[in-house]
């Protein structure tokens, strides 16, 4: 009769070799997703061609790149670094005294006000980098964010979310973890963006 | 005394290796949890441009991806050197952009559709020529809301 013991173990020495295995397919396959950007809302393609607005000249501040990414604003040749104070100055400007929160030098030559009048335009040109519109791109939005910011601060203490910018309050409103009220947040941003639209228009 | 006789010097004990499975799986899951599967072989290269206005794609709604390069060393004597659109797994021509939206379109539940982002992942050294192509072929696709996906950090990183 042969011995009855325990049944013999299994070798689990290779186990490690398995892991390392699935492990390293993983490692190559899969990436870290850190996907963040500019968003943007193309205007749609309108069968009836209705006729634009009449906008007078003083409410569009031109940015113009041309090919060999030189910037133009408002016909004057500027550096990218410069631009985000130049068009703060022009959303700011409220030349027509209606904006409440504006703080601008209120020159009549400049746009009226943020809310329905100032509009920027952005042309390029075929040969134009896409790093430079990207640059151009970041430093408007980031004119129209300093605006809203600084509106926040005004606004938020009144409804009891102080020392909080709008991109604070926009990271709030979208996380889960944040304990305040959301409707009443959401109400803080949607007036913000009313009282300052990013009006950014692309010339074809 | 040979009962205190010290052992033979026979080098180091084995190092107990029995918890290595355990490490290697708890590597295994971190990276099985905090990846995500890659959808794309890039064909093209790919060098995003730096912005620091940014905001996170949110993922729950979803995303299409246009790519946009000069195609990679492989590919260059095939297709040169000007920049070039990939959707999928392939070279596109601008043409292929509305098909391909439809496409996307088709492969999602209905009350999703208006929610579909259009990603664009163009490389730094492209010109914006077709890149107003293919935004213009969104337009006629409808496909209205678009990302120039960036990374992160100053723009004067951009300039070189």
């Amino acid at each position: 009769m042969a011995k009855r013991g325990a049944p013999p173990e299994v070798n689990a020495g290779s186990m490690a070799d398995i892991a390392f295995l699935l492990l390293i397919f993983f490692l190559v396959t899969t990436t870290i997703p850190k996907d963040s950007g500019i968003s943007r809302k193309l205007p749609p393609i309108d069968p009836n061609e209705t006729k634009p607005p009449i906008i007078r000249e003083k409410n569009i501040f031109t940015v113009k790149l041309n090919g060999k990414d030189q910037l133009l604003v408002e016909d004057e040749l500027m550096e990218v670094k410069d631009l985000r104070a130049a068009a703060f100055e022009f959303l700011d400007n409220n030349g027509d005294g209606t904006c409440s929160f504006c703080k601008g030098k209120r020159n009549p030559e400049s746009s009226d006000n943020p809310t329905d009048k100032a509009v920027i335009s952005l042309k390029n040109e075929r040969e134009t980098s896409y790093s430079t519109y990207i640059s151009v791109q970041n430093e408007l939005v980031a004119a129209y964010n300093e605006l809203r910011n600084r509106r926040a601060l005004e606004l938020g203490p009144q409804k009891g979310f102080a020392n909080m910018n709008f991109i604070q309050m926009q990271a709030n409103y979208d996380d889960v973890r944040w304990n305040g009220n959301k409707t009443k947040l959401k109400e803080v941003i949607e007036q913000i963006q009313l009282e300052i639209p990013q009006k950014l228009s692309e010339v074809q | 005394m040979a009962k205190f006789n010290k052992k033979k010097d026979g080098g180091l004990p084995p190092v107990n290796t029995a918890a290595l499975p355990d490490i290697v799986f708890m590597l295994l899951f971190f990276f099985m949890v905090a990846t995500v599967m890659r959808e794309n072989t890039l064909k093209i290269a790919n060098v995003l441009p730096v912005a620091n206005q940014v905001e996170k794609l949110d993922k729950k709604n979803p995303i299409s991806y246009i790519y946009i390069g000069k195609p990679s060393d492989n590919y260059a004597s095939k297709f040169g050197t000007e920049a070039r659109i990939q959707l999928n797994d392939d070279f596109a021509d601008v043409s292929d952009i509305v098909p391909f939206i439809n496409q996307e379109r088709a492969a999602l539940r209905e009350e999703l559709i208006p929610f579909l982002t259009v990603s664009l992942k163009v490389d730094k050294k492209s010109n914006m020529g077709i890149v107003g192509d293919t935004k213009q072929e969104l337009r006629k696709a409808n496909a209205l809301k678009i990302n120039y996906t960036t990374g992160t950090g100053d723009v004067s990183a951009n300039e070189n």
